[in-house]
């Protein structure tokens, strides 16, 4: 019974992720793309990967104890470290490491 | 030429191999923890194939949430995706028989491969981008799976490894932000999210933060210099 839950869940899951995917294409896919939609594939990616940014952060707390400190310090990390070397795979470790090491230590 | 865009691919996609295969085992072992094991971990990763949603799935499993309830947060979690479609259906056009993979496997990183690369060739493109995303989906499945296995026999405490997440999408975005000089857009999604955040809370702030950056940009239309 578990199982069966688990694995409905999955496909539901799997379901509507694949929905979302492919409604655009299905909708707009055959039409030749207008302006506007080509506008939106330009500017769209900068907004929603900020958004994406604050949705990994949305659980942080300012106003009790660490204040959200390890996240905004390894935040920094991340930025800098990208701007230094802009390099993916060092900015990733060092904010993670950072993040590990920090919520240890307070 | 075919040996070429593979190299090229998997060259390109390093990042995201080592982004995917860190965060793959984080969900693995997280998924393990909640008693659910390899064979769940593989199932979610090759069909779901979504990373937010999967660490999200864990929490709705072990929580047992309904059906419909699995259903709407994954429609809110991963709305975002209609995004990423809308940008990709000049580029995804006429790619054939590779086109429903395409369209399946396009993730957060996958997507910000893509969205830059400007094959001319149009046969050429649509195989680099699909190769693309079976690499990137491998390396998701061969994480998850490899957390799964290992997560229980890792001798240290591996708390705090999700913030990898955190760090990816941190990276893609500053990476955004060095690559172009034009940063209303960028802002604007900073500020409506942040500002959707404080006023509808963290469970329901991502489908006002959308409507707002959808009408924000159409208003800004014609007024802020084209991104290129």
């Amino acid at each position: 019974m578990n199982n069966t839950y688990a694995l409905c869940a999955i496909l539901t899951m799997a379901l509507v992720t694949a929905l979302l995917r492919f409604f655009p294409f299905v909708v707009m896919g055959k039409k030749k793309t207008p302006p506007f939609v080509e506008y939106l594939g330009k500017m769209l990616p900068y907004a929603v990967m900020a958004m994406l940014v604050v949705y990994c952060l949305k659980g942080i707390n300012f106003t009790a104890f660490p204040f959200a400190l390890p996240e905004i310090i390894s935040v920094g990390v991340v930025v800098l470290m990208h701007v230094w070397k802009r390099n993916t795979l060092l900015s990733i470790i060092a904010g993670t490491v950072c993040y590990m090491i920090i919520i240890r230590l307070i | 030429m075919k040996n070429k865009l593979i190299k090229r691919a998997f060259l390109d996609t390093l990042p995201v191999m080592s982004g995917y295969i860190v965060l793959g085992i984080g969900f693995g072992i997280v998924l393990e923890k909640n008693g659910y094991g390899v064979w769940w971990a593989l199932l979610m990763s090759t069909l779901i194939y979504a990373g937010s949603m999967q660490y999200a799935g864990i929490e709705l499993l072990v929580s047992a949430a309904s059906l419909p309830a699995v259903a709407l947060t994954t429609l809110m979690v991963n709305a975002r995706h209609l995004f990423y479609g809308i940008s990709m259906i000049d580029k995804y056009k006429n790619a054939g028989i590779k086109k429903p993979y395409m369209i399946f496997a396009l993730t957060d990183e996958t997507y910000s491969l893509v969205c830059s690369e400007k094959y001319e060739n149009e046969k050429d493109r649509h195989f680099y981008f699909f190769i693309v995303s079976l690499f990137d989906q491998i390396y998701w499945v061969t994480g998850s799976v490899a957390g799964s296995l290992i997560g229980s026999a890792i001798p240290f405490d591996t708390n705090g490894i999700e913030f990898s997440m955190t760090a990816l999408f941190v990276t893609v975005f500053v990476e955004q932000w060095l690559s172009t000089k034009n940063h209303a857009s960028a802002v604007l999604g900073l500020v409506a999210s942040a500002l959707c955040l404080v006023i509808f809370g963290q469970d329901s702030f991502l489908i006002p933060s959308m409507v707002i950056i959808l009408v924000s940009l159409t208003l800004m239309r014609g007024k802020v210099k084209d991104y290129e």
